[in-house]
């Protein structure tokens, strides 16, 4: 190769050098490459992207359900200013007072339905496409985990607002459960911490809501999206390509175009 | 590399008598809390523990070298590949090495640990909804404010220090004498046993008589021959039982008292139906249960023991 060009020793010195000292001792670039430039199916289209959509919804939801915290207070004493609950006025507060608070719980309240109805289509995606098939089983089975867990984020958020539709439609989620054979009424006295909702009701749906759920939740995206990239992903049922071909020998693996590290492109 | 080597580390024999010693020493520090004699027997294992162990460390400076060989993974693992030419390939390898002894019992007091801390965690998280449930009688004020044969929606704290998210309403009618001359009420705990919405009496409200007396409780007299849910259109007759919509059985009930002529609500109780009327109504009477459970018939197998059997 001839002689490098004063821009790109530049390019060496300032980002390259800097990402190979990071990688000879963490592995992170060979990391994101594995993780980002993988082969996908020539035939791939929208659909593909749903899993990435609802992951997205995640985020959004993390993130302002995080802001969220920051001012909602998960009690049902009264507050003795407003002579209402406490929950229910800083939910007021939140809405009327903050600034762009009626933005964040907007989003939240939305993105909480898009984040369902994404998984669902994802997962209406996946079936149809049979691509829940070997080796992707674990794929499906830690995605039902999600929409489950999913759903319990949920159940457990629509009660914080404190107000009389989030506190029926608790007592009827509550009593839905008490329906299940055997263990039924004992699930309904834990999910009502007692034989009623009562002052503890609201802090343990706080505390599933913000801590546990979301944890196991993020531990289950991680699995699920580690899955993806080790087996890739499934071509259509239609596709007269074989799955996960190899790219033709012509066209440079994306690797060595990026050149994030000297070295260890082409692989 | 070879083993064989005049530098090769002295490793005494491998011995038991460690972790004897060690539940010894436990034992002991528990007996100081617990009792002096769990602190006796614990000393008394560790003694002998200790004295054997001490025994099997001196082994070889007191007599006869041991054939030990050295148990190491390498020597398990590769034997034949003849890296390791020292080991004469006829001698059986150990079964069960050192290191296999060390990592199952390094996952061993992993996993113990990891149990002991979490379940009190688990139990504390679970527990509090099933301990300490029952709720205070309530007091609803004089009999003379339940005219016979009418109903009164008595709305009360059930738990007064725990303010209004105890609150809950009764529908109560004053039933007059029953034949054997005691006092009779009927009293109706609104909430639905379909999924536990709050059942409405349908018939007007008599908001000119609303009394509010102490501790919250409020009284408001209805003319209602039946009661509806607004939830999914559950029916029910004066009397409580089901005429109508998703619920499965009849409304649940309060027993009650009367303690200086003032009404006192018992524990609640769940029906499965009611036959006649006021007075001389004959009650199906169950523990009570979850809103949406069946008290009577074969459906109610599937609830064979429910938390307030347990917990009372
Ligand atoms: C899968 C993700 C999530 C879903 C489906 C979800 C769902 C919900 C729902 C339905 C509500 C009621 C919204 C309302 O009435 O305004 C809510 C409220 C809330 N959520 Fe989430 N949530 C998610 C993630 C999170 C996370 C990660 C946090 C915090 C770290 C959080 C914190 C809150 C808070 C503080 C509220 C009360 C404020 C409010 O009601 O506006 N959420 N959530
Ligand atoms: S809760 Fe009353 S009819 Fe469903």
């Amino acid at each position: 190769m001839a002689a490098k060009s004063k821009r790109q020793q530049m390019v060496d010195l300032a980002v390259l050098a800097p990402l190979d000292w990071i990688d000879e001792r963490t592995a992170f670039v060979r990391g994101t490459k594995w993780f980002l430039f993988r082969n996908v199916p020539r035939d791939i289209s929208w659909g593909q992207t749903l899993g990435s959509a609802a992951l997205t919804a995640f985020i959004v939801q993390t993130l302002t359900g995080a802001i969220l915290a920051l001012y909602y207070k998960p009690s049902a004493a009264i507050d003795p200013v407003t002579g209402k609950p406490v929950a229910y006025s800083s939910i007021e507060a939140i809405t009327d007072e903050l600034t762009l608070g009626w933005l964040v719980r907007g989003m939240h309240r939305w993105g909480a339905s898009v984040f369902i109805i994404l998984l669902f289509l994802h997962m209406g995606r996946v079936f149809l496409f049979g691509a829940y098939k070997y080796p992707r089983e674990l794929n499906w089975i830690t995605g039902v985990l999600i929409l489950a867990l999913g759903m319990l984020m949920g159940f457990t958020g629509y009660l914080l607002p404190w107000d009389q539709t989030a506190y029926w439609a608790t007592v009827v989620g509550i009593n839905l459960n008490g329906t299940a054979p055997f263990a039924g009424p004992w699930l309904a006295q834990f999910l009502a911490t007692g034989p009623e909702i009562g002052t503890n009701t609201l802090p343990l749906y706080y505390g599933l809501h913000m801590l546990l759920l979301p944890g196991a939740l993020i531990a289950l995206i991680f699995v699920h999206i580690y899955l993806v990239t080790r087996l890739g992903v499934a071509s259509p049922p239609w596709s007269t390509e074989a799955a996960g071909r190899e790219r033709p020998a012509a066209v440079p693996p994306a690797g060595t175009r990026a050149g994030l590290v000297r070295g260890s492109g082409g692989d | 590399m070879s083993d064989t080597g005049h530098d090769t580390p002295h490793v005494p024999g491998p011995s038991l008598w460690p972790i004897a010693f060690a539940i010894g020493v436990a034992c002991l520090l528990l007996g100081l809390v617990i009792s002096w004699i769990v602190a006796a027997v614990g000393a008394a294992i560790a003694v002998v523990a200790g004295f054997l162990w001490a025994r099997d460390v001196t082994h070889d400076v007191r007599g006869e070298v041991p054939s030990i060989e050295p148990e190491t993974r390498t020597v398990g693992d590769s034997a034949s590949t003849g890296a390791i030419a020292a080991v004469p390939v006829d001698r059986p390898l150990p079964a069960y090495t050192r290191s296999r002894f060390l990592e199952a019992s390094t996952l061993g007091v992993g996993a113990a640990i990891g149990a002991i801390v979490t379940l009190p965690v688990v139990g504390f998280m679970v527990l509090p909804a099933f301990t300490d449930v029952e709720e205070d009688e309530a007091d609803l004020g004089p009999i003379e404010n339940f005219p016979e044969s009418e109903y009164v929606i008595a709305s009360y704290l059930s738990n007064p220090s725990a303010g209004e998210v105890t609150r809950r309403t009764a529908f109560v009618r004053n039933n007059g004498q029953t034949d054997a001359g005691e006092p009779s009420f009927t009293i109706l705990y609104s909430r639905c046993v379909h999924l536990g919405c709050p059942v409405q009496p349908n018939g007007p409200i008599d908001e000119e008589a609303r009394q509010e007396l102490e501790n919250g409780v409020e009284l408001r007299p209805v003319l209602a021959q039946s009661f509806g849910c607004p939830c999914h259109g559950g029916l029910y007759d004066a009397e409580g039982n089901r005429q109508a919509g998703p619920p499965v059985r009849s409304m649940d009930r309060y027993t009650f008292s009367i303690r200086n002529g003032r009404l006192v609500l018992g524990e609640l109780y769940a029906v499965g139906n009611v036959s006649g009327t006021g007075a001389s109504a004959q009650i199906s009477r169950y523990p009570w249960s979850v809103p949406g459970t069946h008290v009577d018939g074969v459906e109610a197998w599937l609830y064979p023991i429910v938390p307030s059997q347990v917990t009372g």
